[in-house]
């Protein structure tokens, strides 16, 4: 075998070929709303005209119903723990130092949770059904995004029974 | 095999820029509305829900399963989707019905194009060692195809000129058309060139919006009591992904897909191409055996308006909605994908 047909078998092992494309990003017309609330220092769901189910972060329409959900409904800033679970790994690029608690929180008045971090406590406290408060960042801080709650910090109230979390009262 | 029956179909305005819209704010309308059209009140009432849409257009990860948001989909639903025109959720919508798995079918595509640089974001449909790196574009390898048709003879610069002649004219009775008007050949062929041979008018536009229909066994049809027309036939067929591989001068998948589908069984009346650029709807005619008695693009096709991973379901859309509206008795719709008509889909459509 001559010396140019081995060095044609090196093993090829990948090829450099990045991808840059640029978009402008569109949130959605519900989602644009919610988010200007949140700048405002608002949290704001909306209801299924269907189902009544009242949804936050809004997308727009009702999952279950399939419809358009265009009634807004302004909500408290209490929220219950749904679920939660306690990081230990660091992520990078995350300022926040490992051991910390990520909750899945039903705010009041609403039926679907979403994510945010639990503070102001021992993590080995932490549970479902406990009752805490968003803790907001001062507003000269506040921009289109869910950071502008620094995090949720419990509060002197009784735990909701788990099976009561996110239900609708009158269902 | 079983005849299946087109029932409803709905496409949204084509439009440069739908604004703050997601996905689920363009898919919801049109899906309501063609479920209303049946007396359907969600995807709960069909046996199959299949979409066709790809997340690059938008640049939104996972935009495709968002969308079934619009839908109503809890208790779960049957679903699938194809990161491809919404003509191949048809399809594979006809091979569920065919398999006795499904009765009826709801479909729908989506494309919201204008956040990306279209052109651009489509150069990753080429393969990923060879061409993607080169960053070819979309109207780049249909300018390739336009000079080898030209250097060949097989067409003149005033032939793609009247194509876009005749679209712009057929699209003023579209109510969904983005370009529309009077506009003669000899006015066109003054514009200056975009990508040489390519004039701008020679490409279709870039357009942000959805369709949906829903289809069922002839049976089914009847026991909703809804008017139909049935699709006889259906194929698709695909060639090298390597441009040096392929005569760009001709469309030998067209051919083949119009064969199996039985276009040349019967008169077609009426013919809906998806030729995004002006000169393949020339190759397209002659790859589907299309004679000048047939109409060809009375919506005015997609050099009117191209909503990307809809525009294919919305030929066969166009065709079924004039058969059932008594416009015609027999007509072929055509489907694409990828650069330069990679890929061909033909259906052929009968009044029931």
């Amino acid at each position: 075998m001559s010396d140019a047909n081995k060095e044609a078998l090196e093993p090829i092992t990948g090829i450099e070929s990045p991808v840059y494309l640029d978009y402008n990003f569109t949130a959605g017309q519900a989602t644009a709303r919610f988010l200007t609330k949140v700048k405002e220092g608002k949290l704001v769901g909306q209801r299924c005209p269907s189902c009544r189910n009242v949804y936050i972060p809004p997308r727009g329409a009702c999952a279950a119903c399939g419809v358009a959900t265009n009634e807004e409904v302004e909500l408290p800033h209490k929220a219950t723990v749904q679920s939660f679970t306690i990081v230990y790994i660091p992520i990078p690029g995350n300022p926040i130092k490992p051991p910390y608690v990520i909750a899945n929180l039903v705010v009041d008045g609403a039926n679907i949770s979403f994510l945010h971090l639990l503070s102001e406590c021992k993590n080995e406290d932490v549970r479902i059904g406990m009752r805490v408060e968003a803790k907001w960042k001062d507003p000269s801080e506040w921009g289109f995004a869910m950071e502008n709650i620094q995090y949720f910090a419990p509060i002197d109230e009784p735990d909701v029974p788990a099976e009561e979390i996110g239900r609708l009262k009158d269902a | 095999m079983r005849d299946i029956a087109i029932v409803s179909f709905v496409q949204s305005d084509c439009v440069r820029d739908a604004g703050a819209r997601n996905e689920v704010e363009l898919i919801m309308p049109v899906v309501r509305k063609v479920l209303d059209n049946v007396g359907l009140e969600s995807a709960q009432n069909v046996d199959f829900t299949c979409s066709g849409s790809c997340d690059y257009l938008q640049g939104a990860a996972f935009a495709f399963v968002l969308g079934v948001d619009a839908l109503g989909a809890v208790p779960p639903i049957k679903e699938s989707h194809v990161e491809m025109d919404a003509a191949w959720a048809l399809y594979e919508a006809v091979l569920k019905i065919q398999s006795g798995q499904a009765e009826s079918a709801l479909l729908y595509g989506f494309g919201k194009s204008s956040p990306g640089e279209l052109p651009i974001v489509l150069s990753q449909q080429l393969d990923p060692y060879y061409l993607a790196p080169l960053w070819l574009d979309t109207v780049s390898s249909a300018a390739l195809q336009a000079r080898a048709m030209l250097d060949s003879g097989e067409i003149t610069e005033r032939e793609m000129a009247e194509v876009v002649a005749r679209s712009r004219k057929n699209a003023k009775s579209n109510p969904h058309a983005q370009l529309k008007g009077d506009v003669s050949a000899d006015e066109l062929l003054n514009e200056p060139t975009y990508l040489s041979p390519l004039r701008k008018h020679d490409c279709c536009p870039v357009s942000d919006g959805a369709c949906a229909m829903v289809i069922a066994t002839v049976e089914q049809a009847k026991k909703w009591g809804k008017p139909y027309a049935v699709l006889k036939g259906i194929d698709h067929r695909i060639e090298s992904a390597h441009f040096g591989a392929r005569d760009l001068t001709k469309s030998p998948s067209t051919e083949a897909a119009a064969k199996a589908a039985g276009v040349a069984n019967g008169p077609i009346d009426i013919a809906e191409i998806y030729a995004p650029f002006s000169h393949q709807e020339i190759i397209l005619k002659k790859a589907l055996g299309l004679g000048d008695d047939t109409v060809i693009n009375p919506s005015g096709g997609v050099l009117a308006g191209n909503l990307m991973m809809a525009s294919g379901l919305s030929r066969i859309g166009e065709v079924a909605m004039r058969i059932i509206n008594g416009e015609c008795k027999r007509g072929v719709a055509h489907a694409t994908s990828g650069h330069a008509l990679q890929q061909n889909l033909v259906a052929v459509l009968e009044g029931a």
